[in-house]
């Protein structure tokens, strides 16, 4: 038997019941690894429910830097007899299989051509621990002190952790210690030589952090000045505002009062959750909230009228599997043309994708200062793999020169000095963009109505046909400013005569690079693009008018982003190849690899060139 | 129907507190159809306000959709507003609140935006007690889209279509005792007497003021056969007993025979006379004020007037403890942690 032989290198699947405690052993195995500076991405694969059902728990280690799921298991640890079969059936040839051994394995399991690792765990456990409920979080923590042997992860970087985690209750740190020791223990005696996976200590991570896309997302509101967060509990999207409360909690209360510099009101459902945001914007307080597709469905109406009365809004949408109710706890990037042109009538919505934690905060301290500055709606796209589990990433940066971009907004003082009739839809500056004011800003100028109506420039009432028409228009003006102001794709030439690109945007991005660096270390040179943002800017387009290939990769059925780019900019749809991926889990860099061979072997039979 | 108003103002009109005349309160002019219940309510806001010195830059007006969301343009042209969407208005004015607490902000809304497709909306608003005025212009009837039963037509009234309708109603006023408004009351635009103080004593509470104003169709709802025309109101309207509004400050001109009337101190120190029909009825009293609604309509009347009051409530802003100072005036400096503190935070994600 061949067996996997690899340093920092290997993607280990946990399987256990949900509510079992697992997350927490998983994560200390996941931090381990991490301290010892070696890139890992821990993905977290888990059911619609509280308690009982399967749940996986993926963790790929890669000294590369390579954080996107890979595709297949090297190794197995297998918690979960409702799921043992499969989990055994899913172990990659040469791999290893760990199991609980307290019960024999089912006479299924025959294969030749993996190493199978049985500790009974459940009998370790039992016999150290007395307390039930600890016997149960406690057999987690087993296993993860048997891999610090079969993996060769520092004993000390797990203690360290244990002590680190239970700081406040050092009497907690104790059994969890014994429990690793046990593991510890228990491998060294029965496994010598069993397994060729290991972790070596790298030190490539001195500056990262290791953080989920949420609370990146909810300190980046909390940053931007966000005042006013309405919400309805969703998942993958209410950690956001959780984090938001938190942070808060923390860095939001009035030294003097104890009172909070914050207003956070869970809404009665998302409709009314969008309402106050538009509310409080109009009002002059920064605001925002954060859901995810159904959220979205819901939330339509609302944005119509933030994009047709120029209310400046922020929402985070964090992706999931639809339509419907659809996979509420897997992963997609399938919202885009709801987000892109949510509610009837002519609409669009600015969009912006951030890729990992660092992103989550910047774009969305952006989207405050595009929001305001545009006055309408921006939309933080981010997805259930981003916001939910913790990625590798660049530290969270604030520059202490940067102000808040409040745009156009009219002073008491401003409103006194005008001479001409103040309009609140009048383009003075021919950008689309017009002055606003704030209710109670002055005693007698700059008071208008604010409507969903069709109105004038002066926000009066018309039915007139020409002044409908202007306004219409005006916001199209608008959409081409807005070109200009969001963020600009990250654009790697590899080869400048190669006609073939990719485009591809927010998680999709770690293994759409790692699919291409494979493909240029064996010769084709892949130009990329990474989008930041919708509408698409200058540059961007010129990317794509210079390639006459370009897949376009992402994680829905229907090619929503190159929907998006062909509608908008009157793009030729067949030079633009859909690579998509829908199966509610985070694409894999095996499956990228495998469609882009494929893609660029029917182009060279049917065109008979590089084109 | 007029098409402008006349400039023309009576050479004596007096000023308020605040130095107002009576025309800063006054809107566009009406498009509603003539003898509209409607305007009656839009002329007794603007009373309230300037006899109340509101500051009309200082008001919010919010509504939703339908005739009575219409009639924000024609009160108070000298403070925003905000026609959103039908039924959304207490969503809208639950932000506005979270951003600048120190506004009055006055909402109005109609059977068909509050009692159908925003009940939702005007149920978390009342228990949350948002501080604003929630005015129901209440005619039973969709006018805007030609006068459908609304969910507020009493069982058995029929409009101008004639037929009955067949469903139970929903008594508003009922519900937003149950549901947690601090101040409930019931008016009938045909009675400006009662209207406009009801108003000002809503103007002075803090937190949400509930106003049903019965308010006819004159087009769709106003006939023979209807328990929302005007003839039908004025013949069934019962007060719970006439009552006095005594703004903070104003010398106490009546005398009130103890054990007659029942005074109540509301939030900014106005006081609220009222004169007590019966001994055992106590305006603050929630079961009381569900028992005496339901007695009327057991006895096929209908109660106006200030129907419960909780003068001591707690708004949304005491409940969930915001800041006294108005959010949306809080600059960077308040607001942002700094890249100090980001370092901090990073620290603790490695």
């Amino acid at each position: 038997m061949n067996r996997i032989e690899r340093v920092n290198d290997f993607v280990i699947r946990f399987a256990n019941v949900n509510g079992s405690g697992s997350a927490s052993a998983n994560n200390l195995f996941a931090q381990a690894i991490f301290r010892m500076g070696i890139p890992v991405s821990p993905k977290n694969i888990f059911p619609s429910n509280i308690q009982g059902l399967p749940t996986w728990y993926e963790v790929r280690v890669n000294e590369k830097g390579y954080l996107g799921r890979r595709g297949g298991y090297d190794m197995v640890v297998a918690v979960n007899g409702q799921t043992l079969l499969k989990d055994y059936n899913e172990v990659a040839s040469g791999g290893y299989f760990f199991y609980d051994s307290t019960r024999v394995l089912p006479d299924e399991c025959q294969r030749t051509d993996i190493t199978v690792l049985g500790m009974p765990l459940t009998e370790l456990c039992n016999e150290a621990f007395e307390n039930p409920k600890l016997r149960q979080l406690l057999k987690n923590i087993i296993y993860v002190g048997a891999l610090s042997h079969l993996l060769d992860i520092e004993f000390s970087v797990l203690t360290d952790s244990i002590q680190r985690q239970f700081k406040k209750k050092p009497k907690l740190a104790e059994p969890n210690i014994q429990a690793l020791e046990i593991g510890l223990n228990y491998a060294r005696e029965h496994f010598t030589d069993s397994c060729r996976l290991s972790v070596v200590r790298r030190d490539l991570l001195t500056d990262a952090i290791i953080m989920d896309g949420n609370s990146a997302t909810g300190l980046g509101a909390l940053y931007a000045g966000a005042t006013v967060a309405g919400w309805y509990p969703i998942t993958p999207s209410t950690s956001v505002i959780e984090a938001f409360e938190r942070f808060a909690g923390r860095y939001r209360i009035e030294d003097e009062t104890g009172r909070r510099k914050v207003a956070i009101i869970q809404a009665e459902d998302e409709l009314a959750a969008l309402g106050m945001v538009i509310g409080a914007a109009w009002n002059g307080a920064r605001s925002f909230t954060a859901t995810s597709g159904p959220g979205i469905s819901l939330m339509s109406e609302f944005l119509g009228l933030a994009y047709f009365s120029e209310v400046p809004v922020v929402l985070i949408d964090v992706q999931r599997t639809g339509p419907s109710t659809g996979m509420p706890t897997r992963t997609q990037q399938s919202d885009l043309i709801a987000a892109a042109y949510a509610s009837h009538g002519d609409t669009r919505n600015v969009l912006l994708f951030p890729c990992d934690p660092a992103e989550c905060f910047e774009l969305t301290a952006q989207a405050f200062d595009l929001a305001e500055r545009l006055q309408t709606p921006v939309l933080v796209m981010t997805d259930l793999d981003l916001g939910m589990n913790d990625h590798v990433s660049r530290p969270l940066v604030w520059d202490d020169k940067r102000r808040y971009d409040r745009g156009k907004v009219l002073s008491a003082e401003q409103l006194d000095a005008l001479e001409t009739r103040w309009g609140r839809y009048l383009d003075i500056d021919g950008d689309g963009i017009c002055y606003r004011t704030i209710p109670g800003t002055h005693p007698t100028q700059g008071a208008y109505f604010t409507r969903g109506t069709s109105h004038d420039e002066y926000a009066a009432y018309t039915e007139d046909s020409g002044a409908y028409e202007r306004n219409m228009i005006r916001l199209l003006t608008k959409w081409d400013t807005a070109k200009t102001m969001v963020p600009e794709p990250h654009i790697t030439i590899r080869d400048p005569q190669s006609k073939v690109g990719a485009i591809f945007f927010g998680t999709t991005t770690h293994s759409a690079y790692e699919a291409i660096n494979r493909l240029e270390e064996e010769g084709t040179a892949i130009n990329t693009m990474r989008l930041l943002s919708f509408p698409l800017t200058a540059t961007a387009l010129d990317f794509i008018n210079s390639h006459d290939m370009i897949f376009v990769i992402e994680q829905n059925r229907d090619s929503q982003l190159k929907t998006l780019i062909v509608t908008d900019n009157g793009i030729l749809p067949n030079k633009l190849v859909p690579l998509t991926n829908f199966d509610g889990m985070p694409i894999t860099a095996d499956y990228i690899t495998e469609k882009l061979e494929a893609g660029l072997a029917v182009s060279t039979t049917t065109t008979g060139g590089s084109k | 129907m007029s098409y402008t108003r006349p400039t023309f103002r009576h050479p004596e009109q007096q000023r308020n507190d605040k130095g107002y005349f009576r025309r800063d309160y006054e809107g566009a002019i009406s498009t509603l159809c003539a003898g509209c219940g409607h305007d009656s309510i839009s002329t007794a806001i603007v009373q309230a306000c300037f006899e109340m010195a509101v500051e009309p830059h200082r008001v919010a007006k919010l509504s939703g959709i339908g005739c009575s969301s219409k009639t924000p343009a024609y009160f108070l042209g000298k403070s925003h507003g905000f026609n959103s969407v039908h039924g959304r208005m207490p969503s809208i004015a639950t932000g506005a609140n979270m951003a600048n607490r120190d506004l009055l902000y006055i909402g109005v809304s109609g059977d068909g935006d509050t009692a159908s497709i925003g009940m939702g909306q005007f149920a978390h608003a009342l228990r949350r007690n948002l501080n604003m005025n929630y005015i129901v212009m209440n005619n039973g009837c969709y006018g805007l889209t030609k006068g459908q039963d609304s969910a507020t037509a009493d069982k058995g009234s029929a409009g101008k279509k004639g037929t009955p309708n067949p469903f139970e109603s929903i008594d508003l006023c009922e519900l937003a005792i149950e549901l947690g408004a601090s101040f409930v009351a019931r008016s009938f635009s045909g009675d400006k007497q009662q209207l406009v103080p009801l108003l000002k004593a809503a103007i002075s509470h803090n937190g949400l003021a509930f106003l049903d104003v019965i308010s006819p169709c004159v087009t769709f709802n106003n006939t023979a056969t209807s328990t929302k025309s005007y003839q039908y109101v004025r013949e069934h309207s019962e007060a719970t007993g006439t009552f006095d509004f005594i703004p903070l400050q104003r010398e106490i001109l009546t005398r009130y025979e103890p054990g007659t009337t029942q005074a109540i101190t509301m939030h900014d120190g106005s006081l609220l006379y009222l004169e007590k029909l019966e001994q055992s009825f106590d305006v603050t009293s929630r079961r009381r004020s569900v028992d005496k609604l339901e007695e009327a309509k057991e006895n096929g009347r209908l109660l106006t007037g200030v129907i419960y009051v909780k003068p001591d409530s707690q708004d949304t802003h005491d409940i969930i403890n915001t800041t006294l100072r108005p959010l949306n005036s809080l600059d960077q400096s308040d607001l942002c942690p700094g890249s100090e503190v980001l370092a901090a935070i990073n620290e603790n994600y490695r």
